[in-house]
């Protein structure tokens, strides 16, 4: 069940690919209407096919625990597979149109492959927090439930908290705030990340200059791409602790 | 050899276990017996390291279970309900697991056979009904040469011919030495084949000892109403 999905996963990227390019019939172009399209629905569907695939292999699950086989390797062997199976689906989806328009001869080869690194860490990250909200959750609806109010939250909520408390204390100095709130959310991490390589970091004012200052430089590049990493890292490490102690 | 000290475990409030000791030889067929809800698949699972204990330790073989997991290669379990993944085949089913131990040569056909079973290797299995469900998760369980062999409930769902194929396959697991442990509702069952009997009351082992020791402890003729007495003398 799982395979067929990322093929259909596979193909609507696929199709995105090569209609955006139509559409645009330029390559930066198409990578800036990618990255919003990336950064929303990524996350979505990291989400609903982390909590689903728990879900629905549970009962092979309980079969794999009563055989010799441990445990933490049965949970990450699952977490794994789906995250790698979607990634593959994003990258091969995305890549093949590219590669036949001519990617390799353009400059916007470093955009586009940033957009597809950003786009895995993306969806190892959902994956793995929606793996933590199943194994907490017997109850199906509660985890579909919770699930899809992380990612809203991540995606859409998190963003205008954050414009608010800038507008609220837009009389305190904010650089450091706004830097470190970027930093907190994986979604956000990642679109500033894009905008700032594609130098369209005018259109953020002020702080798109703040910004870029930072995540411009070598130092801002490696510190989000550890802390894309630490978000990985860090819900993979819970996923094990909690496999350990739960009860079947 | 199973070896369980002081075992506890709750589920939220729910107090399953309250200080289980107990310990198994190896050989023979034993019978963990109790009302719903008096800990026995609780137990089970412990014993496998599905279900983590709050407090409390079992030892298989001398070894601790707890934070392992090689020595569920000496274990056949038979889970209570049959929760299969409905998109596979039977046979794909069978091969799947038969990989996931790859050591211990796997006798599947014979156990096929003896349930008749080679009709339903090509469907899937959420078109199987109840029972042939129980017969490949049967197969599923008896088709390694393990030296213990857990059983929940084995008897759920089975026609008359296969119940009796079930108990004949018991017996013959037993003379090979192995350590058979079987929960079961079915009392003439549990009298026909059980060697020893635990009773799990609440949590606690109420008894632990033979049928006969069964019937002079309660002062009652037959096993049923040995049974029957603790009940009726627990839950009047």
């Amino acid at each position: 069940m799982r395979s067929r999905w990322s093929y259909v996963y596979f193909l609507f990227y696929l199709l995105l690919g090569t209609v955006l390019l139509f559409l645009n019939n330029d390559l930066s172009k198409a990578v800036i209407t990618l990255m919003n399209v990336i950064i929303i629905l990524v996350p979505l569907i990291g989400t609903i096919f982390g909590v689903m695939y728990y879900y629905s292999s549970r009962e092979f699950t309980e079969l794999l625990l009563a055989q010799p086989v441990k445990r933490s390797s049965i949970f990450l062997g699952q977490y794994f597979g789906v995250a790698l199976s979607l990634s593959m689906s994003l990258i091969i989806g995305l890549g093949l149109p590219f590669v036949f328009y001519g990617i390799f001869k353009s400059g916007a080869i470093w955009d586009f492959s940033l957009l597809l690194i950003t786009g895995t860490f993306l969806t190892l990250i959902f994956t793995a927090l929606a793996f933590i909200i199943a194994l907490a959750n017997e109850n199906k609806i509660k985890g579909f439930g919770y699930a899809i109010l992380l990612w809203l939250f991540m995606a859409v909520i998190y963003d205008g908290l954050f414009l608010m408390s800038l507008i609220y204390f837009e009389n305190y100095p904010l650089d450091k705030f706004s830097l470190i709130a970027t930093m907190l959310n994986p979604v956000d991490l990642s679109r500033v990340l894009i905008l700032l390589k594609l130098d369209i970091s005018a259109l953020l004012g002020y702080t798109g200059a703040v910004f870029q200052k930072f995540f411009g430089t070598n130092l801002g590049l490696v510190i989000s791409t550890v802390m894309l990493a630490l978000w990985v890292a860090i819900p993979i490490g819970i996923i094990y602790k909690m496999v350990k102690r739960k009860d079947f | 050899m199973i070896i369980i000290d002081k075992l506890y475990k709750k589920f939220d409030k729910n107090e399953v276990l309250k200080g289980i000791n107990l310990e198994i030889k190896s050989g023979g067929i034993i019978a963990v017996l109790g009302p719903n809800g008096s800990g026995k698949t609780t137990l089970i699972k412990s014993i496998l390291g599905m279900v983590i204990p709050n407090s409390g330790s079992i030892a298989l073989n001398g070894m601790p279970v707890k934070n392992n997991w090689k020595y569920r290669n000496d274990i056949d379990y038979l889970p209570q309900i049959a929760n299969f993944p409905g998109n596979l085949k039977v046979k794909e089913l069978i091969n799947m697991i038969k990989d996931l131990r790859t050591e211990k040569k796997a006798d599947d056909q014979h156990l096929i056979e003896l349930f008749k079973l080679e009709p339903f290797l090509d469907k899937k299995l959420s078109n199987l009904s109840g029972g042939t469900k129980q017969k490949v998760n049967l197969v599923l369980t008896f088709m390694f040469d393990s030296p213990l062999v857990i059983l929940d409930e084995p008897t759920s769902g089975l026609d008359p011919i296969s119940h009796l194929r079930l108990k004949e396959l018991i017996k013959v697991e037993k003379e090979k030495g192995k350590t058979i442990l079987i929960t079961s509702h079915i009392m003439s069952f549990v009298e026909e084949i059980a060697d020893e009997i635990v009773f799990l009351l609440e949590g606690k082992i109420y008894f632990k000892g033979s049928i006969d020791q069964l019937k002079i402890k309660t002062l009652q003729p037959d096993f049923e109403h040995a049974i029957a007495s603790i009940l009726t003398s627990n839950y009047a």
